[in-house]
């Protein structure tokens, strides 16, 4: 095994108690597999930031205790409804949210990314959630031109995001650790951001990814991936795009158990304690 | 469905249709399966335009930058109409999707603001649905402004909402005046039943006229044409109401 292949819990090795951790929307490549070894393992403090909302993967962890902070635009079930634990956590005061918007979580990585201190961006004047965004700031545009030249047009801005960790579900890599992920650029831009990437996938492909131009398009380098694991179905029940859909049945049954505390106990004991790691 | 008989959920997307005019590049967001129907059938109708991004389809979806572009897009002014609901929705349009009580320690929580709190400002024709039409919902006041309805002068807002769209009724919104007026009621409703049900002050004409229903033509479209369609980006929803079935792969896991 080359360094950047490692078995999965050796690779979450690196997501120490406490870390910042951003993680894709349920469409992008959840590393479902990954986070029930996390919760096996008994993984405290986590500072989840969902790039940008999350549904099944944060509602879990934060039911199992192993997240105290959330940086979110939404935690949700979707079609299935409102996330049980999420909801249950901050009704009972025991999850601190820093709420945000969408595009606030991509401009703020995307700070990261460039390795600049803030973004600007647009919309947000007259929302509360600039209010409980002590840490967001409202300037006056320096550039204000046109209508706005005689002054106001307020603006804000946003503090750079860098997680500690980018953890993301992911169709290949190649042994050199070079991840295919296709249109999900998001994915790009949270391992840009973070300190460590770490990826796992269906599959390891024998070859270079970076050798076609068809490929490399749609590869984050290895420059950017500290440890690659190989999951089967790792995203399970969640969708893996061009892969696999979403397991309906699976999730109807954990919004009808994660509704209680001791129905999400019985989910746990099931799925998450009763199930090895692939 | 007999001919000439149509679902709610078809006169609400026919609504939506009429309401969104002449647009070039409609998005809709993942919990808005009935606005997908309508913006799918425009497409249909209008022979590939307008654009439609569907958020939650693999299919219906060419962002290819991943989930800023859609935000991007929308910043430059290249998506034309979007849709938004609330756990909460004003009199002044101001929406809700955080909380009701006290922030900080909230009596419940709602998923959280998604996009709004950017796109209400930037999409020039928002379109807010809230199929639950009660007091609980349209309420005089939001708890917690996810985003506002409207934006003091010097504020840049070249977006924000055209209509509310309820199970009850359609509101027109004036964003000069930042109120709401009854446009129509839907067949089977009347103005005592939105009047008692609604918690905010609206405007009235005289003679408040009754929705259209949908075109029979327009029927057919939606059950033979988009429901199939709807149903990779919607499967709990096509399901139950049109009783299309999700396409068929296999699941994952056990």
């Amino acid at each position: 095994m080359s360094a950047v292949l490692r078995d999965l819990d050796e690779a979450l090795a690196i997501i120490a108690d406490g870390a910042m951790v951003v993680v894709p929307p349920e469409y992008g490549g959840v590393a479902m597999e990954a986070t029930r070894a996390l919760v096996r393992r008994g993984i405290t403090g986590l500072h989840l930031v969902t790039l940008p909302a999350s549904s099944l993967q944060a509602d879990l962890l934060i039911g199992a205790g192993s997240v105290t902070t959330i940086e979110t635009s939404a935690v949700s079930l979707g079609e299935f409804g409102p996330a049980p634990r999420f909801g249950a956590a901050v009704t009972a005061g025991s999850l601190r949210v820093l709420d945000a918007t969408c595009p606030a979580i991509h401009a703020a990585l995307q700070a990261a990314e460039k390795g600049v201190p803030f973004m600007p961006l647009r919309g947000l004047i007259g929302s509360d959630l600039v209010k409980v965004r002590p840490d967001w700031r409202v300037i006056d545009n320096p550039f204000a031109s046109g209508p706005f030249a005689s002054g106001g047009d307020p603006i804000v801005l946003l503090p750079a995001i860098r997680p500690d960790v980018a953890l993301f579900h992911a169709p290949m890599a190649d042994r050199a650790g070079n991840v295919w992920i296709g249109r999900r650029r998001e994915l790009a831009t949270m391992a840009h951001a973070a300190a460590k990437t770490i990826v796992t996938v269906e599959r390891i492909h024998d070859g270079d990814l970076l050798a076609s131009e068809a490929s490399a398009a749609g590869v984050l380098p290895a420059l950017y991936v500290e440890a690659v694991a190989v999951a089967p179905r790792g995203a399970w029940p969640l969708p893996l795009a061009g892969e696999y859909q979403r397991d309906e049945a699976h999730l109807a049954e954990y919004a009808a158990l994660a509704a209680t505390a001791d129905g999400f106990q019985r989910y746990l004991e099931r799925f998450v304690f009763g199930r090895k790691a692939a | 469905m007999t001919a000439g008989a149509f679902r709610d959920e078809e006169l609400l997307a026919s609504v939506i249709l009429r309401r969104l005019g002449d647009v070039r590049h409609v998005a809709v967001g993942a919990a808005s399966p009935i606005p997908a129907i309508a913006a799918l059938l425009a497409r249909h109708l209008g022979g590939g335009r307008p654009f439609v991004s569907l958020l939650s389809s693999e299919r219906h979806n060419f962002f290819t930058d991943g989930g800023r572009e859609l935000f991007d897009c929308g910043g430059q002014g290249r998506i034309d109409a979007f849709f938004l609901s609330g756990g909460q929705i004003d009199g002044e349009a101001n929406i809700n999707l955080v909380a009701i009580g006290d922030y900080a320690k909230p009596k419940v929580r709602f998923p959280g603001s998604f996009g709004s709190a950017y796109l209400y400002y930037v999409v020039p024709r928002v379109i807010l649905f809230r199929l639950e039409h009660s007091r609980r919902t349209l309420v005089p006041r939001v708890d917690f402004i996810s985003a506002p309805g409207t934006s003091p002068p010097g504020v840049y807002r070249p977006g924000g909402p055209i209509a509310l769209i309820t199970n009850r009724c359609v509101f027109a919104f004036d964003r000069r005046r930042a109120r709401f007026s009854l446009e129509s009621l839907h067949p089977g409703h009347g103005l005592e039943e939105v009047l008692d049900n609604t918690g905010f002050d609206f405007d009235r004409p005289e003679m408040v006229p009754t929705t259209p229903a949908p075109a029979p033509e327009h029927l057919v479209l939606m059950r033979e044409i988009v429901a199939p369609l709807l149903a990779e980006a919607y499967p709990q929803f096509a399901a139950s109401v049109f009783g299309a079935g999700a396409p068929a792969t296999p699941i994952a896991g056990e």
